[in-house]
């Protein structure tokens, strides 16, 4: 947050520089089971973010000591490619990812019944393949996409959706000018069934007014990213219904 | 993660129990109520050799910060401000769930939410730290090192990273760069931690509480009142209306702890 510009992000018709209303998404597309060999896939266009996410598991939690008794263990882990930001990223994980990979592995085990599965693991792979701001709320997404498609018994189909301010007004879903030039960024994951919070962050100067405002901003577009999301599920099952027919 | 570092180990159903039990008394293992925090003392310059230096204390967790600063060169996006890095170490004499190595992810997060909080809060004027532009910058770094862990480092080590920071010299006559002078410093950002316990919210949880707590919320506030970072951390959830109240409860307690940590510094610098 914070870099400083002379960029004017909303002009005099209170529009965003990519022509949005301050709490219009950017345009979405998601498609689950795009990849043969994983358990569980899902693929979300997200602004100009390109975002593949895959499950594995449960199987056998290796190595043994990570095993515990009573539950599965969720591992997600948020990669970025190299090609995927204009400066070429170094592979592997930096300490960015490492953070993200460990609070969205929080999230998704909230929704998932990990008591189901003891001594197992369930691992959940979120690449990003190209990066448009707001990368781990479209990662959880199409994350939770990728579970519900694995057929992992979750208590509702978490969705992460975030939202910011920049000069001055608060925004839903910052891209990526926003996003360095802009003044907070607040992304969440939301259970949109109990409107639980799973995962939230915050970074930037907000008063305690803005920060409500844009959380409340987030959680409204978060039922419409759900709808989005049973949609694409309806997509894959209902075609391979009519098949088997 | 589910094997977290940051756990007493297995903890008996009765203790839990017992924790709940209180709880629903309205009070806690150690007798405080749910918005009180431990007793915090901080020993400002307690590391000479360091730039800027505070030893927290926070019930019976303990944890040094140290601040060291260095010319270097600017980020090629920001030639015209200081850097600043901050590096969590979870030393094993600390606990004994913490083992020697390269940090692990519950070290870098640690690292990452009190970078967040004071970067965020632009608690230091990153660019009175400019010796040349786009050639030479003053490096600012946090060094975390915790030394007792009995729950909620991530305040321990907020209170101690603010502290160092306000007590520290850049040592400019030590590279000929002219005269020493204090670390311009310009906001005072200040970390509050909850756990959520059953229905119950606690701040400032201890070990036993930190164990058995579903989720944790991290928010980081200003002297101004704004809010600077958030983090939400374990498996559990917050609703809506306990996330405004945690913001609230930060605020008021944040308030005084700032009090604590600028308290010495007034008296001892200068």
């Amino acid at each position: 947050m914070g870099m400083k510009s002379d960029i004017k992000l909303i002009d005099d018709n209170g529009l965003r520089i990519d022509g949005r209303l301050p709490n219009q998404l950017r345009p979405i597309k998601m498609e689950v089971g795009i990849l043969k060999r994983a358990d569980g896939s899902a693929f979300v266009e997200w602004g100009g973010n390109k975002i593949m996410a895959a499950v594995y598991g449960p199987h056998e939690a290796y190595p043994k000591h990570m095993q515990e008794a009573d539950k599965a263990i969720v591992r997600a882990r948020y990669s970025m490619a190299p090609f995927s930001v204009d400066e070429r990223k170094r592979p592997g994980p930096d300490r960015r990812a490492i953070e993200l990979s460990k609070v969205i592995s929080e999230a998704l085990e909230s929704v998932i019944f990990v008591e189901k599965y003891p001594r197992t693991s369930i691992d959940v792979y979120i690449e990003v393949l190209q990066a448009d701001a707001g990368t781990r709320v479209a990662g959880i997404t199409a994350a939770s996409l990728a579970l519900a498609d694995a057929g992992i018994p979750m208590k509702d189909m978490i969705v992460g959706c975030a939202a910011g301010k920049v000069d001055d007004v608060v925004v839903l879903d910052l891209n990526k000018e926003e996003d360095n030039f802009g003044q907070a960024d607040v992304p969440m994951a939301i259970m949109p069934r109990t409107k639980e919070i799973a995962l939230l962050q915050m970074d930037g100067d907000m008063t305690y007014e803005e920060l409500t405002t844009a959380m409340e901003m987030a959680m409204d577009a978060a039922q419409k990213i759900h709808e989005m999301q049973v949609e694409a599920l309806k997509r894959k099952y209902v075609k391979e219904v009519d098949k088997n027919e | 993660m589910s094997n977290s570092k940051f756990t007493a180990g297995v903890i008996p159903e009765m203790q839990r129990k017992y924790i709940h039990k209180l709880a629903s008394q309205g009070t806690r293992v150690d007798g405080r109520h749910f918005d009180e925090i431990r007793k915090l003392e901080v020993t400002k310059g307690y590391i000479p050799r360091a730039e800027g230096s505070a030893l927290v204390n926070l019930g019976n967790t303990r944890v040094l910060v140290g601040v060291k600063i260095e010319p270097g060169t600017p980020f090629p996006d920001t030639p015209n401000m200081g850097i600043l890095t901050t590096n969590a170490e979870l030393a094993p004499l600390a606990s004994p769930t913490f083992e020697p190595g390269p940090p692990g992810e519950e070290a870098i997060e640690l690292a990452r939410v009190v970078d967040r909080g004071i970067r965020e809060g632009h608690a230091i004027d990153l660019e009175k730290l400019v010796i040349e532009e786009g050639e030479k910058v003053w490096i600012v770094f946090i060094d975390i090192h915790v030394l007792d862990y009995d729950g909620n480092l991530f305040d321990a080590s907020g209170y101690g990273a603010l502290a160092a920071l306000t007590n520290a010299i850049v040592p400019a006559s030590r590279y000929d760069l002219g005269d020493d002078f204090k670390l311009p410093m310009q906001h005072y950002p200040v970390p509050v931690t909850f756990a959520k316990i059953g229905n119950w919210i606690v701040a400032d949880p201890n070990l036993d509480e930190e164990s058995i707590a579903s989720a944790r919320l991290t928010v980081t506030t200003s002297e101004e009142g704004h809010i600077n970072a958030m983090q939400k951390g374990l498996c559990g959830t917050f609703t809506y209306e306990e996330v405004q109240k945690v913001i609230n409860m930060s605020m008021n307690i944040g308030g005084k702890v700032r009090e604590v940590i600028l308290g010495d510094s007034n008296v001892k610098e200068d």
